[in-house]
């Protein structure tokens, strides 16, 4: 008995003394962007090793916002990030509930399409999205044209439908009995239930359109309509920067995400891992 | 289910515009454009000018090596670092798991640009805190961005990074759905940890691997924010340019949409033979 336990505990040692070091490579890069947004540009470029945070984030956020406008680009991410989500959750749940729920003409063929096309690249649209939005559309710079044409985006339809397609028929054919009308049933009976895989769903489209860099870096060039990572990516590369400055940009952008990550974790999870689920 | 044409399609009509004008209609578009030749005003039909032009171009072949290089090196890694990392994360024996999933998950939350900007930073020559740590050890620097193996090194290890988490939620995921009486028997005949994992968690875990892989792969094959902003566009002398580099001077630089439709499409065509691929590994056996 004595030599299983020991085995056991030997076991979970050699486990421990593995991941523990990879744990802390992996937080390496988080840990340094926060010392390094707290850092003087002399002290980023000096040749001692830090490792500890100072306390010049504010002149480093000053330096940021003396290179950019980041507070206004922020601002436009947000607004851009709580518009899509809205808009996303609730067309891709619209689109989730008809494919789930009910037969019709033509729902095969929307499957099909659906599926069939999920995994070719984004970069086969990026051009003819562009100048359809900035040419035809003359709407580049816009709000519209960084909330709008990412909406496309397939998979919370198929999120929405497995979920839809999960509850138990009587729930809604006991309303239609009542007279109660579909778009009512949709919104009051079966988006309330749905609440867990909305959230997750939710969480992962934010996340996406906070971090979005291809689209908006070629839509929306012009200073004053830059997202925050578009008007931050301006600045890797110059030469007369300050990099305290664009770390504590980074900062702003990462930790309120690592945050929502630490209080939401389980939301985060369900609808990483769901995209597996097809 | 009765027909409910009308109902379904009041529901369903929002979204299709939105496909059908932002997804539907580029995928078309795209193939079509990439065979005129679009320096000129109009825009004329001319089917060879793209691709033959593709075909001997030098600075195609480059980011098309580079991205296949990338691809066959840093998919297997991560993917093989995500299973060790979704294994070792579910072991019972595991203390403070909570930490341990927030070190290798975070990465998932955090932006392109932003771990581009500190990855960048940390690899300086000079100053970078990597080669400070290599120095203090007794190695010598490593000049990470002016020769072509570091720089593609830095890329790999920088998406490595920002990925093997995600796709160790996904295997995860997968690892929790194979039932606990399966190990249960596997242990009373006394099969070995190491024997159990490799004859019953690989071969069951196979098609989420496999999906993993596929995603992974389409994912790098776009691989563009990393070259561009790390390495400095695709530098030391185009050294890291990948296809998503290549279409983005092509497209965006010089505007040149049906080069940079052909070039799109090449992606698209690797993206259709992986996942055709992908459905052959994972058929139901007859």
């Amino acid at each position: 008995m004595t030599s299983r336990l020991q085995r056991r505990l030997g076991r979970s040692i050699a486990l421990h003394l593995f991941l523990t070091p990879l744990a802390l490579i992996w937080l390496f890069p988080l840990w340094m962007m926060v010392v390094f947004s707290t850092m003087p540009d002399n002290g980023i470029f000096s040749p001692g090793i830090e490792l500890l945070p100072h306390d010049g984030f504010i002149d480093n956020f000053n330096n940021l916002q003396r290179d950019t406008n980041f507070v206004g680009a922020i601002l436009i991410s947000v607004s851009v990030a709580v518009t899509y989500t809205i808009l996303s959750v609730l067309l891709t749940s619209m689109a989730g509930w008809a494919l789930a729920r009910y037969e019709f003409h033509g729902k095969g063929a929307v499957v099909a399409i659906i599926f069939g096309t999920i995994t070719l690249p984004y970069a086969v649209v990026l051009i003819p999205q562009f100048i359809m939005v900035a040419r035809d559309f003359a709407l580049a710079n816009t709000w519209i044209a960084l909330i709008v044409p990412p909406l496309f985006n397939s998979l919370g339809v198929l999120f929405m439908r497995q979920a839809f397609s999960m509850m138990p028929a009587e729930l809604f054919d006991a309303a239609r009995v009542e007279g109660v009308k579909e778009w009512r049933i949709f919104l009051f009976v079966a988006l309330p239930l749905a609440r867990p895989m909305l959230a997750a769903l939710a969480i992962i489209l934010f996340l996406a359109s906070w971090n979005n860099y291809l689209w908006p870096l070629l839509i929306n060039s012009q200073p004053g309509a830059m997202t925050a990572p578009v008007a931050l990516g301006t600045l890797i590369g110059l030469t007369k920067v300050s990099w305290g400055g664009i770390m504590a940009g980074a900062v702003m952008l990462t930790v309120p995400m690592l945050i929502v990550f630490v209080l939401l974790q389980r939301h985060f999870i369900a609808g990483i891992a769901a995209g597996a689920v097809k | 289910m009765r027909t409910q044409n009308a109902t379904a399609y009041r529901f369903l009509t929002p979204y299709l515009l939105i496909f059908a004008i932002f997804w539907i209609w580029p995928i078309i578009s795209s193939f079509l454009i990439s065979f005129q030749a679009t320096r000129t005003v109009p825009w004329r039909f001319a089917p060879t000018f793209n691709w033959g032009r593709l075909i001997g171009d030098p600075a195609f072949y480059n980011a098309l090596k580079n991205t296949l290089l990338i691809l066959v090196i840093q998919v297997p890694v991560m993917i093989s670092l995500a299973i060790v990392m979704a294994v070792l994360l579910n072991s019972p024996l595991l203390k403070a798991r909570g930490l341990y999933r927030f070190a290798f998950f975070a990465p998932v939350v955090v932006g392109e640009v932003a771990y581009s900007a500190v990855f960048r930073l940390m690899f300086s020559l000079d100053f970078g805190i990597i080669n400070k740590l290599l120095n203090s050890v007794g190695l010598t620097k490593i000049d990470w961005f002016s020769n072509v193996t570091p720089a593609m090194a830095l890329i790999m290890i920088a998406v490595t990074w920002r990925w093997a988490g995600y796709n160790a939620i996904i295997i995860l995921a997968g690892l929790q759905s194979i039932p606990e009486d399966v190990y249960e028997a596997a242990t009373l005949d006394r099969v070995s940890r190491v024997k159990q994992f490799f004859y019953i968690t690989l071969p069951l875990l196979k098609p989420v691997i496999v999906f993993c892989a596929v995603l992974s792969i389409i994912g790098t094959m776009q691989l563009f924010t990393e070259p561009f902003l790390i390495t400095e566009r695709g530098g030391p002398g185009g050294g890291t340019e990948t296809l998503g580099l290549l279409l983005y001077r092509q497209g965006f630089r010089s505007l040149n949409f049906g080069y940079a439709s052909a070039v799109a499409y090449t992606m698209a065509g690797l993206a259709i033979a992986i996942t055709l691929v992908q459905l052959w590994l994972t058929r139901e056996p007859k």
